[in-house]
């Protein structure tokens, strides 16, 4: 793991809101040369802290209207029926993330729908016939509002 | 602004949404236009606000913060001012890196991520239990993420 200075999670920061700022504009915010900035946003790259992008769309513009959360509980557990769940479960476009979760639950959900009829025939068709799938609890996302977390 | 979407930008937008860090030229070959209609057709839905953003993913992990839970609350309810109270103090949490509210028998969720489960306890402990207006909680801990995909089956 590497040592971060104020100018690394300033840039972090930064990056969080808006993916698309260059070496040049970074180093401009906070004092530095664009190859200092360069040199700054590579390493954070590598050490693996800056992993990729996310691209964030208006869902309702596009059609889809319905974001639902699952909480799935599996019927019958064992090493094969995990995998086969996973398999099946990641292959549903619908599906955006699945997580394997301890507690209450097995597997957290997040499943997008053009609304709630649509996401009906998701949970009949495609979820309810997973392999292995017991009880399922759903809740209709409302908003969302990511936070910087813990760089300030 | 609302605008017109065609099977196009669907295109586009279907395979951007699966492999944002794909090169403009790479992106057109396979929505199968050219890189300057690619250009313009991502601009324009930048411009009308259906691509609203372009954001750095942080990996907390590699950041030192070993555990993520999903902290699930259902809030007193006969407290009209019961939602706002508790987000509001919820964002006071520099740990909690998601907030999400719902209809269900969840009525909010919090992602929380902690260096480790001593970390977590204390968290917990001295942050969490400590939100005003909190009826229910349950945690889910995070074991691995199999899929995290912004696409959408357009």
């Amino acid at each position: 793991m590497i040592d971060l200075d104020d100018t690394d999670r300033a840039f972090l920061r930064d990056l969080a809101r808006d993916g698309t700022l260059s070496a040049g504009e970074l180093g401009r915010r906070h004092g530095l040369s664009q190859p200092a900035a360069w040199r700054r946003v590579k390493r954070l790259e590598d050490s693996g802290i800056l992993a990729g992008q996310r691209i964030l769309v208006d869902r309702p513009a596009l059609g889809f209207g319905v974001t639902v959360f699952l909480g799935i509980k599996l019927a019958t557990k064992g090493r094969v029926s995990l995998e086969d769940f996973e398999r099946a479960v990641t292959a549903i476009p619908e599906v955006q993330v699945v997580q394997h979760v301890l507690g209450l639950f097995d597997y957290r959900l997040r499943v997008v729908a053009r609304d709630i009829a649509d996401f009906e025939r998701v949970l009949r068709r495609r979820i309810m016939t997973l392999p292995g799938v017991g009880q399922v609890e759903a809740n209709v996302l409302l908003t969302e509002e990511p936070r910087p977390g813990p760089l300030g | 602004m609302s605008i017109q979407i065609d099977d196009t930008d669907r295109r586009i937008l279907r395979h951007l949404l699966a492999d944002p860090a794909l090169p403009t030229a790479e992106l057109a070959t396979r929505a199968g236009v050219t890189q300057a209609t690619c250009w313009r057709r991502i601009d324009r839905l930048a411009e009308a606000g259906v691509i609203s953003a372009r954001q750095a993913v942080i990996d907390w992990r590699a950041l030192g913060y070993a555990v993520e839970v999903s902290l699930r609350f259902t809030l007193d309810k006969t407290n009209p001012r019961a939602f706002d109270e508790f987000l509001a103090a919820a964002r006071e949490v520099p740990e909690v890196i998601g907030i999400e509210t719902f209809l269900g028998r969840v009525d909010v969720r919090l992602n929380i991520i902690a260096r480790d489960m001593q970390h977590y306890q204390q968290l917990y402990r001295e942050r969490i239990l400590t939100l005003p207006h909190i009826a229910d909680i349950e945690a889910l801990m995070l074991i691995a993420t199999i899929k995290d995909s912004g696409g959408l089956p357009l």
